[in-house]
């Protein structure tokens, strides 16, 4: 109770004193998740889309696997994206591991499966609202994937946002191949897995409060910049 | 105008963190980064070398590992026998001893199995085993864990039973570990001074010579990994073992206490 | 002048869904100008009818031919679903949709739906969601919709089936509109009096078969079979 108080405390004196390296860290959190979420909501999205629309053979097995790859343990992508991306590995070359851009697509590779399955349920509720008027008005395949991200934003936003939320959270991956340097790859939750090392509780929940907090901000923001649940707008 | 706004933000946010200066990644153990010694001598390597230096920290173990595969330039760690094997299967250039600190046996205060009044470290870790004490191991190959393994070792003792939990953690994690049950521990003394959250734990022995903590400096081999930043691992070597880095060495204390005894040779 | 995409001909076309079917045998010429309507009692397959004409159905059996190449054939012809299927997007855009998908701006596309709502006589908000609309309002929004590309053939499923009077009115004025306009209309009704005002000829399905076609006149002056009879007189079968 004392360490939550504390941390409580500490979040918000670091939070008024504007404390720099909490803003690099924070600012760092939001550069990889943000690029992230969006590197994987591009493909996230048209994908969950296609599948909905389109009727292939492997389809039933495709959307288990999309399922099933929404647990994807962090730890292990990680692990994989380290030994392709290490100056051994095959990928070695980039001289990619322990950078953010690492970190990137770590958390690329683990929300693209939610966003595309989820986009994916909330698409093939609106592709049977529409299916008949798409097929009469001679949409091309093309053309009804582009609608139906379009009508069906708001619930894209929301697999976004799930995606989101679960990049900005997750710190197995990311400890894995940014190595939580210091001023390099050092973002909210690799620093909070280090102050509880450090057993400073009272720091590594503080740090945990602002990342709440940031999370809480960015979907509000996002809600109000596209004006949902206001008035009988979609 | 969402979308612009959104793209404007999001570029932003990169340009914000670029950064300019020369940066090397050097893998240091654990007890390094938690005794606090490295956020001293960083800003300094960086004034007066210009060399960013990125600490990768991890175990002994993986940061030997990261040499070897070339993901990091330097590695500074405190396990002899594996740093020398390291050296002579070609992934670094040489070793070279920089500093050393020591471990310490920590325990709950009300010291069940006597280890207080023990006069060598092989006898306090008989003391906990004949007790059948709880003790927390790091269990992680790293180099505190490979000293405390030698340390049974030496006393005769092959650790095993419900008593000797291996938590596969750094140290703080294990610390924190001990601190939760009560157990005996061994940890280097910079981690547990600046360790926060002691509860009943105590400092229960010290000054064995068996327990010194050599730590040593390596720079991973240009010829192995030729994208190595061999020029700034020398520059960061000369630096480490200059009189400055002596003088800060020495002088870095916690609580009074010294934590590291600078004996780097010249060359 | 008759559509270039016509004449359609249907030969022995059978639908079946879960083994049971919904309609066939049918073997049916559409051709020449003017509305035909689709009649007959519920489930004697008129929906089905339509939209296999339209090709939203595959068939089970049979042939099914237009003329011309099959991206013509399906951009000069529109339908009207019985429920009004409604894009969440404000009206205009709604109606401008057809248009997007030809690749005309969005803005050209608003410009061409402003009037085509006038043509039908939406007068609502155009900027609200269409999802506010009434049920008469959404069905003129959709035929705003169909017409917009101006179709060859148009197919319409009981557009007027839940409105009333007022919004029947309006629709069969606007329908006559696009037939003069020289629109190939084909449509379903259960209203005998809608088909007596609009019709050319009639189509008369029963279980799934088409078992009367002829000019409205002939097949009001005195229907050949009992359930087309009994259907026109409003009598309730056994």
């Amino acid at each position: 109770m004392n360490d939550i108080f504390e941390g409580l405390t500490q979040a918000a004196r670091l939070v008024v004193t504007l404390d720099a390296d909490l803003a690099e860290i924070t600012l760092r959190s939001l550069q990889v998740t943000v690029t992230a979420t969006l590197i994987a909501s591009a493909i996230g999205l048209p994908l969950g889309a296609w599948i909905a629309v389109n009727r292939f053979r492997l389809r039933r097995i495709v959307i288990v696997v999309l399922n099933a790859l929404m647990g994807l343990p962090p730890v292990v992508v990680g692990l994989v994206v380290y030994v392709i991306l290490s100056r051994s590995g095959p990928l070695g070359v980039l001289g990619l591991l322990f950078t953010p851009t690492a970190m990137i697509i770590a958390q690329v590779i683990i929300i693209t499966p939610i966003i595309a399955s989820i986009s994916h349920q909330a698409i093939r509720e609106l592709w049977a609202d529409y299916h008949d008027l798409l097929i009469s008005l001679h949409a091309t395949r093309r053309q009804r994937i582009a609608t139906l991200l379009w009508d069906g934003r708001r619930a894209l936003m929301t697999a976004s946002l799930a995606g989101f939320g679960r990049a900005i959270g997750e710190v197995g991956a990311i400890m894995i191949v940014g190595g939580n340097i210091d001023h390099a790859t050092r973002v909210l939750t690799t620093a909070i897995a280090l102050e509880t090392g450090k057993g400073d509780f009272g720091l590594a929940l503080a740090l945990g409060f602002v990342l709440i907090a940031l999370a809480i901000a960015v979907n509000l923001a996002l809600h109000v910049l596209s004006g949902t649940e206001r008035g009988s707008r979609w | 105008m969402t979308f612009k706004t959104a793209i404007a933000a999001i570029s932003a946010l990169w340009l914000a963190t670029a950064a300019g200066a020369e940066e090397l990644k050097m893998a240091v153990t654990t007890s390094f980064a938690n005794s606090g010694l490295a956020e001293i001598l960083l800003p300094e390597i960086e004034k007066d070398t210009g060399i960013t230096v990125e600490l990768l920290v991890v175990g002994t173990g993986q940061a030997l590992k990261l040499g070897e595969a070339g993901d990091v330039d330097a590695v500074l760690v405190h396990s002899k026998a594996a740093e020398e094997e390291f050296v002579a299967a070609g992934h670094a250039t040489h070793r070279r001893e920089i500093m050393y600190n020591d471990f310490v046996v920590v325990g709950p205060a009300a010291d069940p199995a006597g280890v207080k009044a023990a006069t060598a470290a092989t006898e306090a870790f008989a003391g906990i085993a004949a007790a059948q004490a709880p003790f927390v191991s790091r269990g992680d190959d790293s180099g505190t864990h490979k000293a405390e393994l030698k340390l049974w070792k030496a006393a005769g003792i092959e650790p095993a039973g419900d008593w000797y939990k291996a938590v596969g953690q750094g140290m703080g994690a294990a610390l924190n570990t001990a601190a939760g049950m009560d157990a005996y521990i061994l940890s280097d003394r910079a981690s547990w001074l600046n360790f926060e959250n002691k509860a009943n734990l105590g400092l229960l022995f010290e000054g064995d010579k068996a327990l010194f903590n050599q730590y040593a400096y390596l720079p991973v081999n240009p010829e192995k990994h030729a994208h190595v930043k061999a020029d700034a691992a020398k520059a960061l070597e000369d630096w480490l073992t200059s009189d400055k880095a002596k003088g800060m060495i020495e002088g870095y204390k916690i609580g009074d206490q010294q934590l590291f005894h600078f004996n780097a040779e010249a060359m | 002048m008759v559509s270039p995409i016509l004449p359609l001909t249907l030969e022995n076309v059978e639908l079946r869904r879960q083994g049971k079917r919904v309609l066939g045998p049918v073997s049916y010429t559409l051709d020449g100008e003017g509305i035909t309507i689709v009649m007959g009692p519920n489930g004697a397959g008129k929906t089905s009818f339509l939209r296999c004409m339209h090709g939203l159905e595959r068939l089970s059996r049979g042939r099914m031919q237009w003329q011309g190449d099959e991206d013509r054939i399906r951009a000069r012809q529109a339908f009207v679903f019985q429920t009004p299927i409604l894009m969440r997007r404000s009206v205009l855009d709604c109606i401008a949709y057809p248009l997007i998908l030809d690749g005309l701006s969005r803005r050209e596309a608003r410009k061409a739906a402003e009037r085509e709502a006038e043509i039908v006589g939406l007068k609502v908000t155009l900027n609200a969601p269409a999802n506010v609309l009434s049920g008469g309002e959404r069905q003129k929004l959709a035929l705003a919709r169909a017409l917009i590309r101006a179709p060859e053939v148009l197919f319409l499923d009981e557009p007027c089936a839940n409105l009333d009077l007022h919004s029947t009115a309006e629709i069969e004025r606007v329908l006559a509109g696009a037939r003069d306009r020289g629109t190939r209309i084909v449509m379903s009704t259960h209203n005998v009096g809608q088909a007596r005002r609009l019709a050319d000829d009639i189509l008369f399905l029963s279980d799934g078969r088409l078992i009367e076609t002829g000019s409205r006149d002939v097949f009001f002056a005195g229907p050949g079979t009992p359930e087309a009879r009994a259907h026109i007189n409003g009598d309730l079968l056994p």
